[in-house]
């Protein structure tokens, strides 16, 4: 069964088409291939009513994913809740803010269960029995766990200084991991290269036009979830550069199918001081980036020095108003910290990197405080714990007696009710 | 100077199906022109307007030739050149 709505793959470039196929790049002039949808059809097909009525997931936007049957993996992925964030935005100063917070998504607990799931499902349906990628960590995690769950092969290529327990997390799942000695940059050059020679369905390869598009459905939640409204602006953690530019399509792509009134959105990105190419070609007017060498961050799952959307994400950045800024591994933590104190909400170091991006938004006047805000939390912080050792206090050890506890109340306790 | 050219899959409709091609050059600009005089369709396919196409990426003995000298890096002979598409990952 061929999908109605997806007419096959163009380049972003020269906008030569191609038929279906696990392809990354076009053959002429090698520019990103991406799906092309057949909007008026998919027009037709859809309105609020009927997606509401779906179950609450990210396949209930699947006119808009490229899939030509129902989804075989991650079925259950997406659906995250999009968070009033009262107690931060009054930390920040800011009047409206809101969380979307895939730290919960299902079932490895970060973003990347969508895109996985589209690549996997596509995979299948090209009749691939291998599958693998190249991952800074979370990726790794999904990639490991969806493939394990739909019984493919799973190759894993990792920097072999990623946290242990994202280590951890991927190995529990029973996939071939191997750890490379060298950069996340050195890594997915080895799978491009792998990719080209072996029958196999990396997923962000020879997969990517397919598994980008998993990262729009962050978007539409976002929409239906104010009410079907796109907010003014979002603050997007950026490794890839691929995520901040789905979230922009994703808002355009519910406006051209009648789904939103009005797209009108400025998008800005998030990084690590530490490895900042797209931050720093947006600060400094550069068309393209530059290439950091050797990422040197606490913000692991961002550390992509060469990243292969940077030229999108720094203009889409630039077209729709926005801004990009880093921050240093001590304001990554900070900002941890005072999301976890203010929202309970837990997320890893990109989160940080997210929030403390959006405070310096802020103070620069980048960002307005009178205009709604939506932050992108993309992981869960039970991944990132080391980042945190320096900001915490540590906690107190006690006897089990009230003579121990009580000199820890001072005077801020009421007694108890007779 | 003798330099190995690993040609990707794609490219190898252009050379023939040859899947490594010896250039001469003491530069990777040498090197890979040298590539394009032995198989002319190719030069469409690397460059644009003299530059290496910007979703290109060229590795000289698997380092990125942005990290070294560019196009003017110096090759010496046994150099390995890789030419890969540099849209991936993320």
């Amino acid at each position: 069964m061929a999908s109605e709505f997806v007419r096959g793959l163009k380049c972003r470039v020269c906008g030569k088409h191609y038929n279906k196929q696990a392809l990354n790049f076009c053959t002429d002039d090698f520019g990103p291939l991406e799906v092309d949808y057949d909007y008026g059809a998919i027009a037709s097909a859809v309105d609020r009513e009927k997606i509401e009525r779906r179950p609450r997931n990210m396949w209930r936007y699947h006119e808009l994913l490229p899939l030509d049957g129902e989804p075989t993996v991650g079925r259950q992925v997406g659906g995250t809740p999009l968070i009033r964030a009262d107690r931060l935005a009054e930390a920040l100063g800011v009047s409206k803010l809101w969380i979307k917070n895939d730290a919960v998504n299902f079932p490895t607990l970060s973003f990347k269960d969508r895109v996985v799931s589209v690549a996997l499902s596509k995979a299948r349906e090209f009749g691939f029995r291998a599958v693998g990628c190249a991952s800074t960590g979370n990726l790794a995690n999904s990639v490991a766990a969806n493939a394990a769950a739909a019984g493919l092969d799973a190759y894993i290529l990792v920097p072999s200084d990623l946290e242990r327990s994202k280590i951890v997390g991927t190995n529990v799942f029973g996939p071939r991991l191997v750890l490379v000695r060298g950069t996340y940059d050195e890594v997915n050059r080895l799978c491009s290269q792998i990719a080209l020679k072996f029958n196999m369905g990396i997923v962000n390869v020879n997969l990517r036009p397919y598994y980008a598009e998993g990262s729009k459905t962050f978007g539409f939640e976002i929409a239906e979830d104010l009410g079907w409204r796109v907010p003014r602006h979002v603050v997007c953690p950026m490794a890839g550069g691929s995520l901040i530019g789905k979230i922009h399509k994703a808002f355009q792509e519910l406006k051209t199918v009648g789904l939103v009134q009005d797209a009108v959105c400025s998008m800005y990105g998030a990084q690590a001081t530490g490895c900042n190419p797209i931050s720093d070609a947006v600060k400094t007017g550069r068309e393209r980036h530059k290439p950091v060498r050797k990422p040197n961050t606490i913000c692991k799952s961002l550390a992509i020095g060469d990243p292969a959307d940077g030229f999108f994400a720094a203009k889409i950045i630039r077209e729709t108003g926005g801004w990009a800024e880093d921050v240093s591994d001590e304001e990554i933590a900070e900002a941890m910290a005072l999301l976890a104190q203010t929202e309970g909400v837990f997320a890893e170091t990109a989160g940080g990197v997210t929030v403390a991006v959006a405070r310096k938004l802020l103070e620069q006047s980048r960002m307005p405080r009178d205009e709604e805000i939506v932050l992108c939390i993309t992981g869960n912080g039970l991944k990132t714990q080391d980042a945190l050792n320096d900001v915490l206090e540590e906690p107190v050890t006690i006897r089990p007696s009230l003579d121990a506890f009580e000199p820890l109340m001072g005077a801020s306790l009421e007694p108890a009710l007779a | 100077m003798a330099v190995q050219i690993q040609i990707p899959t794609p490219l190898r409709e252009h050379t023939q199906g040859q899947i490594t091609v010896t250039a001469a050059g003491g530069t990777v600009r040498d090197a890979l022109q040298d590539l394009c005089r032995q198989h002319p369709a190719l030069t469409a396919r690397l460059f644009d307007r003299g530059q290496v196409r910007p979703h290109l990426n060229i590795f000289l003995n698997e380092e990125d030739i942005r990290y070294l000298d560019e196009l003017s890096t110096a090759t010496k002979d046994g150099d390995k050149l890789d030419i890969i598409p540099a849209v991936a990952g993320g």
